[in-house]
């Protein structure tokens, strides 16, 4: 990876001296092996620049910021996270004319204690969604393996186990909105629940009505835009599956409305934000919601 | 001395938990944190450190200060939940211990917090000593031996045996009261574990961070640094390092219209969120950038400077291990610390 590497910073260099892009998004080494952080690069910096197996993070949110920032910008997105950048410019939160999108072909990212990412076990493959440019390299993304498996599991527990499953797993929440944050989804200027005028603003879960409040309302502000980049999951300090509640409405909208996947091109159209006369009937909760 | 075997720690704690509550390092859904203790918890005393530290104990997430109900022209008011009760914290490690100093000197100081007060009065704290340290503590950056922590009563793990040393008033009266399961022991193996933790420490990844430079008197200089830019640009404004920290300490206050009312509650704040001390005229920190340092100047120069210069971290490594972008204090610290840290 270390070759990969090198070639990265050899094209960034290239891009900056050019005057292509004035700003460079990658990762720069944190205090251990396994830390990497996001970070901006220019010329005087860029060999700082590093991409390993431990750059899980995806980047694509910063652009939203970058957007707004003088001069252009070149991005390293790993093929997962591109799907979060065509999103992003399907709802007109960043702006393409001022970015630069390096494709850089992934081999799987670890945690800090060497395991695959959660969100690698089911990785969307090789390909980058969009991108001015692609990385040359054989690396190649690990197998992947069923990701509504374990949403298939919840559904087949009685209601009673189900919700003994969430109630342990929610109750957990400190509310560090850290899934909230990193979700480039969730690009709100003002998320209700930082808002006082919504009068459903909180900083901390009272009771356990409000813990699970948040993460159904969490979910459903994402639920068919989520492109399932498992960035929640992965910062959640206390280890909440919170992939599971985006995959449970992922799997209901493929079922109701046909096999979609966000962020698979940039102009396509969300079964939730697009009517057809096929669609489905509102009763479809009646019948669903019973067990 | 005394010591237990650990197979005899459930009776400890149903020896405790007669006249007091009983805290320990539980996991629950995969994660450990310190729960109300019953025999059917699964106690774990070999977790480092729990995701959310110890401060909850005395300030607790979330909290009903008081409450009022209205009838007609009459008020009446309804005090807090009971905090007199004596409760029993049992297994805090040495950072987390440290973190009660820095908490007692905002919560006791006058005015004095007497929602704190009552609960650190009632509360005996037994510490544990820590035999494996994670790469990520540095709390002997702040003079604090894990070997030796403070507390009422410290414990050490030695194979399997508990030793249990007393070291206060409280402690004493926790020891008469369990003495019937403790036997004397002499301090052979914990002196013997101190000194392979104390090698281990040294050989730390973090063992050899300088302070130099921090203190009230750096304010204007680090306050400008230039540096706070390229720290600060990947924070997401979440506040995980806030919540996880055993050292943060700020809150919101609001009154709840209960419909009869007002409900008085107080909850954790974060100076990472845009709403953090927001006043009428607008918020005094609108960039990321500017709240980011809040959050570290306020622990490494201002907190000193009004503590007579105390710093308001304590090394436990939460910060490190939970934000999502790997930020942390340790690399604001090497950034704008002394040479000796390069
Ligand atoms: S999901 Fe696939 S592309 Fe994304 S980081 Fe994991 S292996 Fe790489
Ligand atoms: S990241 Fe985890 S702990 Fe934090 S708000 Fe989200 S679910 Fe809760
Ligand atoms: S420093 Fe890290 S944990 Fe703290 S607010 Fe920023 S991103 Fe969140
Ligand atoms: S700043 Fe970080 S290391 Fe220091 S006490 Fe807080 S969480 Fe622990």
């Amino acid at each position: 990876m270390q070759k990969l590497r090198d070639e990265i910073v050899a094209k960034c260099k290239a891009l900056l001296e050019d005057g292509t892009v004035d700003r460079v998004i990658g990762w720069e080494k944190g205090l251990f092996d396994y830390d990497c952080s996001p970070a901006t690069f220019t010329k005087e910096n860029i060999d700082e620049l590093v991409y390993n197996e431990y750059c899980g993070s995806n980047l694509s949110k910063y652009l939203v910021k970058e957007s707004k920032a003088e001069g252009n910008v070149a991005v390293l997105l790993k093929p997962c996270d591109t799907y979060s950048l065509n999103e992003l410019l399907l709802e007109h939160r960043v702006k393409k004319e001022k970015i630069f999108v390096l494709g850089i072909p992934c081999g799987g990212m670890k945690d800090e204690k060497g395991e695959l990412l959660m969100k690698c076990n089911t990785c969307k493959g090789n390909e980058h969604k969009i991108a001015d440019e692609v990385m040359d390299s054989d690396l190649t993304v690990p197998e992947a393996r069923d990701r509504f498996e374990l949403v298939e599991k919840l559904d087949g527990m009685t209601p009673e186990e189900r919700f003994a499953f969430w109630q342990g797993e929610l109750s957990k929440c400190i509310r560090c909105n850290a899934c909230r944050n990193v979700c480039p989804a969730c690009t709100c200027l003002k998320c209700v629940f930082d808002n006082h005028a919504s009068g459903i603003d909180s900083k901390a879960n009272a009771d356990s009505f409000e813990e699970k409040m948040f993460h159904i309302i969490r979910a459903f502000h994402v639920a068919g835009r989520c492109t399932d980049c498992g960035e929640c999951s992965r910062v959640c300090p206390q280890g909440i599956p919170l992939h599971l509640f985006n995959r449970k409405y992922i799997k209901e909208i493929n079922e109701l409305y046909g096999e979609y996947q966000a962020g698979e091109t940039e102009d396509s159209r969300p079964p939730l934000a697009n009517f057809t006369k096929e669609d489905a009937e509102p009763s479809v909760i009646y019948e669903k919601g019973r067990d | 001395m005394y010591k237990l075997s650990i197979d005899n720690l459930n009776e400890l704690f149903a020896l405790i938990g007669q006249d007091s509550k009983v805290y320990a390092p539980i996991e629950r859904a995969g994660q450990v944190e310190f729960f109300l203790w019953s025999v059917e918890e699964k106690v774990r005393l070999d977790a480092l450190n729990t995701v959310k530290s110890a401060k909850g104990f005395f300030f607790p997430q979330t909290e009903v200060l008081y409450k009022t109900k209205l009838e007609g022209k009459k008020i009446e008011i309804e005090a807090a939940e009971d905090a007199e009760e004596p409760t029993v914290y049992f297994g805090v490690r040495a950072c987390d211990v440290k973190s009660f100093d820095v908490l007692d000197k905002v919560f006791l100081s006058e005015p004095v917090d007497s929602y704190y007060a009552a609960k650190r009065k009632h509360g005996t704290i037994v510490s544990m000593a820590c035999s494996k340290p994670a790469d990520t503590c540095f709390c002997g950056l702040f003079g604090i031996d894990a070997t030796s922590p403070a507390g009422d009563v410290v414990t050490w793990i030695v194979g399997d045996t508990l030793y249990w040393d007393s070291k206060t008033e409280k402690g004493e009266a926790l020891t008469v009261k369990v003495k019937e399961l403790l036997v004397d022991a002499d301090d052979v193996e914990v002196k013997k574990q101190q000194t392979e933790v104390k090698e281990m420490i040294a050989k730390a990844p973090l063992h050899d961070l300088s302070l130099e430079g921090f203190g009230g008197d750096a304010l204007d200089e680090l306050f400008n640094s230039p540096k706070w830019e390229a720290l600060s640009s990947a924070c997401l404004g979440c506040g995980t390092c806030t919540f996880v920290c055993p050292t943060c300490q700020c809150y919101d206050i609001r009154d709840y219209d209960s419909g009869h009312g007002v409900q008085k509650f107080r909850c954790w704040d974060s100076c990472m969120y845009s709403d953090f001390t927001m006043m009428a005229h607008g918020n005094n920190r609108t960039t990321q950038l500017q709240r980011f340092r809040q959050r570290f100047m306020h622990k490494l120069v201002y907190f000193p400077a009004n503590n007579d210069g105390d710093f308001s971290c304590v090394g436990c490594g939460r910060c490190l291990q939970k934000c999502p972008q790997s930020l942390n204090i340790v690399k604001v610290i090497k950034a704008l610390g002394g040479k000796k840290n390069d």
